[in-house]
C-alpha cells in the first residue's frame, strides 16, 4: 500500500485537484438545471446548449477585444445577460404557450437544443476554437506545477454557488421562488407574481450555465457540440442529489466530479462516464427520490 | 363497435399497404430506395409509438433497442457465423432480453424520471459500444456485405442489397408490425394499456397489475425496435454507432409526434414527411437539424395531436 502511494501519490493528488475543479463547475451547471426543475417542475434539455453559448460568446468577446483579460471580463458580464435574455424569450414564447406541461416541455426544449446548436454552427463554424486564459500563473507543487487559473475557476464557482444560496435563503426573490416551489396555487393567492418568478428562475438557470461556460472555456476550448456532455453529467448530478434540492446537487456534483477525476486519471474517460451513468440507474432503483429529494419524482 | 373498428382499420391499412406495394413498380430508383428506408424507419417508429402512444411512457433511449438488435444481428453473423435468418431471430431474442432487463429497472420510475433514466441507459449502451471497440469496431462500424451471401426464392438467386428485396422485406416488416399492433390494441390487453395512459391509478384501483402491462408494452416496443434495427442492418449491410446515438432516440419521437402519437398508422406518415422534408432541406443547407428543431417546437405548441391524431378527432373516429 505504501509503495503504491509513493508511486501514485502525486497522480492521485492531481486527480483530486482536477476532480475538485470539475466538481465546482459541474455544481454550477447542475444548480441551474436543479433550480428550474425545483421551481418550475420542468426539465430543460437545452440547458447544455446554454452552457455552450456561454463558452462560444466568450470566444467572440476574446476575438473582439483581442485581449485575454478584457475579453474574459466582458464575457463574464455579458454572456449570462445575453443567455438569460434568450431564456426569458423562450419562456415567454414557447414554455408559457404549452403551459409548462412536463413532457411537452421536454420535446420543446429538445427542439430548442437543435435550434441553438445549429445557429451556433452557422455563425461560429464547426471548428474547435481555443480561448486564452486571462492570466498565466502556475502554482508549483513538489511534483508538478498546476494552473492557477483552474483554481480561480473553482474559487469563482464556489462564490457563485454561495451567491445563489444566499439569494434563495435571504432575499425576497428567493422567498418567492421557494414559495412557488412549495405550492404554486397558494403562492399565487398570496400575491406572488408566479409568472415573473418562472421567467426569472429560467433566466437564472440559463445565466448560471453560461457563466460556467465562460469559466471553463480557457481550460477546454469552445465548439458547437460541447453542450451534450455537461447536460448528461448534470442530469446525473441532479438525479443523484434529488431533483430540486440545492444541497443534494452540490454534494452529488462532488461525488461525480471527484470520482470522474480519479477514474479518468487511472483508467479511461469513457469508462468513467459509463460508470457514472450506471450509477444513476442504481440510485434511481434504490432511492427514486435521490439522496436529498422530497420523493416527488 | 370494436368489430367495426377492426374492419375499418384493416381496410384502411390494407389500402395504404397495397398502395405501397404497387408504388414499387412505378417509382424511379431514387425514390424507390427512399421509400424502402422510410418503411424500415417507420417500423421503428411504430415500435416506439406502442410505448408512447398507448401506454403514455415517453422514452429517450430507444436507440439502445434499435442498435442492440442491429449489433446482435451483425456481430452474430460476424463472429458466430449465423445465417441471416438466424441472425434476425438471435437479435429478436437479444433485444427482448435487453428490454426486459431495462424495463425491470426503468419502470420503477415514471414521468420525467423515466425520460432521464431511458436517456441515461441509452447513453451507457452507446458508450459501451465505443468502449468495447475491439469487439464492436467502435466509431467506424463495419460492413456485412461480405458475410451475407445470397439466397434463393423460386429458383432465382438474390442479394440482400438488391433494391427489390430491400423494398419488399421492408414492406413485409411494416405490414406485420401494423397488423400486430392493430390486433393487440383492439384486444382487451390493448384497452388496458390505453386505460393506463388515460389514468394509471384508476386502472390500478380496478385491480389490474399496471406494472406487468407496462412491462409488456415496453418489451414489445423494445423488441419491435430491435428487429427493425436488425432488418436495417441486414438490408443496408452496415452496422454503426450513429444508430446508437441520442439523436437516433429523438428521431422516432419526432416522427411519432408529427404523425400522431396513439394512432397506429401515424408514425408511417410522420416518418415519410420528415424524411422527405429533411431530404429537401439538405439540398439547400447542411444544417437540416435546425429545421428539425423548429418543427419540434412549432408542433408541440400548435399541433400537439399530430397529423393522424387531428384526422381522427375530425373525421375518422374509429381510427385505432
Amino acid at each position: 500500500m505504501s509503495t503504491w502511494l509513493n508511486d501514485n501519490g502525486p497522480l492521485l493528488f492531481l486527480a483530486l485537484l482536477d476532480g475538485t475543479v470539475t466538481a465546482f463547475v459541474l455544481a454550477l451547471i447542475a444548480l441551474g438545471l436543479s433550480l428550474v426543475f425545483g421551481v418550475m417542475r420542468i426539465v430543460n434539455v437545452a440547458h447544455g446548449e446554454l452552457f455552450m453559448l456561454g463558452a462560444v460568446l466568450s470566444w467572440f468577446a476574446f476575438d473582439l477585444t483581442n485581449d485575454p483579460l478584457w475579453g474574459f471580463l466582458t464575457a463574464l458580464v455579458l454572456a449570462p445577460v445575453i443567455v438569460g435574455s434568450i431564456a426569458i424569450f423562450s419562456d415567454r414564447f414557447i414554455l408559457r404557450k404549452i403551459s409548462y406541461h412536463p413532457e411537452s416541455t421536454i420535446v420543446a426544449t429538445i427542439g430548442l437544443l437543435y435550434v441553438i446548436q445549429q445557429l451556433t454552427l452557422m455563425f461560429f463554424g464547426p471548428e474547435v476554437r481555443p480561448v486564452e486564459a486571462p492570466f498565466y500563473f502556475r502554482i508549483q507543487f513538489p511534483w508538478f506545477g498546476y494552473s492557477g487559473y483552474k483554481l480561480l475557476v473553482a474559487g469563482m464557482s464556489a462564490l457563485c454557488l454561495s451567491g445563489v444560496w444566499l439569494l434563495m435563503k435571504r432575499s425576497k426573490l428567493g422567498l418567492y421562488m421557494r414559495a412557488t416551489q412549495q405550492d404554486i396555487e397558494i403562492a399565487k393567492t398570496f400575491g406572488v407574481p408566479t409568472q415573473k418568478i418562472y421567467a426569472s428562475v429560467f433566466a437564472l438557470g440559463g445565466g448560471l450555465a453560461a457563466l460556467a461556460g465562460v469559466l471553463v472555456v480557457p481550460i477546454r476550448q469552445a465548439d458547437h457540440l460541447m453542450g451534450l456532455e455537461p447536460l448528461l453529467l448534470s442530469f446525473i448530478v441532479v438525479i443523484i442529489g434529488g431533483l430540486g434540492s440545492i444541497r443534494g446537487t452540490i454534494v452529488a456534483a462532488f461525488i461525480i466530479g471527484i470520482s470522474d477525476g480519479i477514474i479518468s486519471v487511472f483508467y479511461e474517460p469513457t469508462l468513467a462516464k459509463m460508470l457514472a451513468t450506471l450509477l444513476v440507474a442504481m440510485v434511481l432503483v434504490l432511492k427514486p427520490g435521490g439522496l436529498y429529494g422530497e420523493d416527488q419524482a | 363497435m370494436r368489430k367495426n373498428s377492426l374492419n375499418h382499420s384493416l381496410l384502411f391499412q390494407g389500402g395504404i399497404l397495397m398502395l405501397l406495394f404497387l408504388l414499387q413498380f412505378i417509382l424511379p430508383t431514387y425514390h424507390h430506395s427512399s421509400v424502402s428506408k422510410i418503411m424500415l424507419l417507420a417500423s421503428y417508429a411504430i415500435g416506439y409509438n406502442f410505448l408512447l402512444g398507448y401506454t403514455g411512457l415517453m422514452s429517450l433511449g430507444h436507440a439502445m433497442f434499435f442498435s442492440s438488435g442491429m449489433y446482435s444481428m451483425g456481430l452474430g453473423i460476424y463472429y458466430l457465423e449465423l445465417s441471416p435468418l438466424n441472425g434476425v431471430i438471435f437479435s429478436a431474442s437479444f433485444s427482448l432480453m435487453v428490454s426486459l432487463i431495462f424495463g425491470l429497472f426503468a419502470l420503477r420510475t415514471s414521468g420525467v424520471s423515466f425520460l432521464i433514466v431511458t436517456l441515461m441507459f441509452g447513453q451507457t449502451f452507446y458508450l459501451s459500444i465505443l468502449y468495447f471497440n475491439e469487439f464492436t469496431f467502435g466509431h467506424d462500424g463495419f460492413s456485412l456485405a461480405k458475410y451475407l451471401g445470397s439466397f434463393v426464392i423460386f429458383g432465382k438467386e438474390y442479394l440482400f442489397s438488391n433494391p427489390d428485396i430491400r423494398y419488399n422485406f421492408a414492406l413485409l416488416l411494416l405490414t406485420s408490425y401494423l397488423l400486430i399492433t392493430t390486433f393487440i390494441l383492439l384486444s382487451p390487453v390493448g384497452r388496458i394499456l390505453i386505460a393506463i395512459r388515460e389514468n394509471e391509478s384508476r386502472t390500478q384501483l380496478l385491480g389490474y397489475n399496471v406494472f406487468y402491462y407496462k412491462l409488456f408494452a415496453l418489451v414489445l416496443s423494445g423488441t419491435f425496435s430491435g428487429v427493425a434495427g436488425a432488418m436495417h442492418g441486414l438490408l443496408f449491410s452496415y452496422i454503426g454507432t450513429t444508430f446508437a446515438e441520442i439523436h437516433h432516440s429523438i428521431s422516432p419521437l419526432l416522427w411519432t409526434l408529427l404523425g400522431g402519437a396513439g394512432t397506429v398508422i401515424g408514425p408511417l406518415f410522420g416518418t415519410g414527411i420528415m424524411y422527405y422534408l429533411i431530404d429537401f432541406i439538405s439540398e439547400i443547407t447542411k444544417n437540416y437539424l435546425l429545421v428539425v428543431g423548429i418543427v419540434l417546437i412549432l408542433m408541440i405548441i400548435w399541433f400537439p395531436l399530430g397529423i393522424m391524431g387531428s384526422v381522427r378527432r375530425k373525421w375518422l373516429k374509429w381510427l385505432p
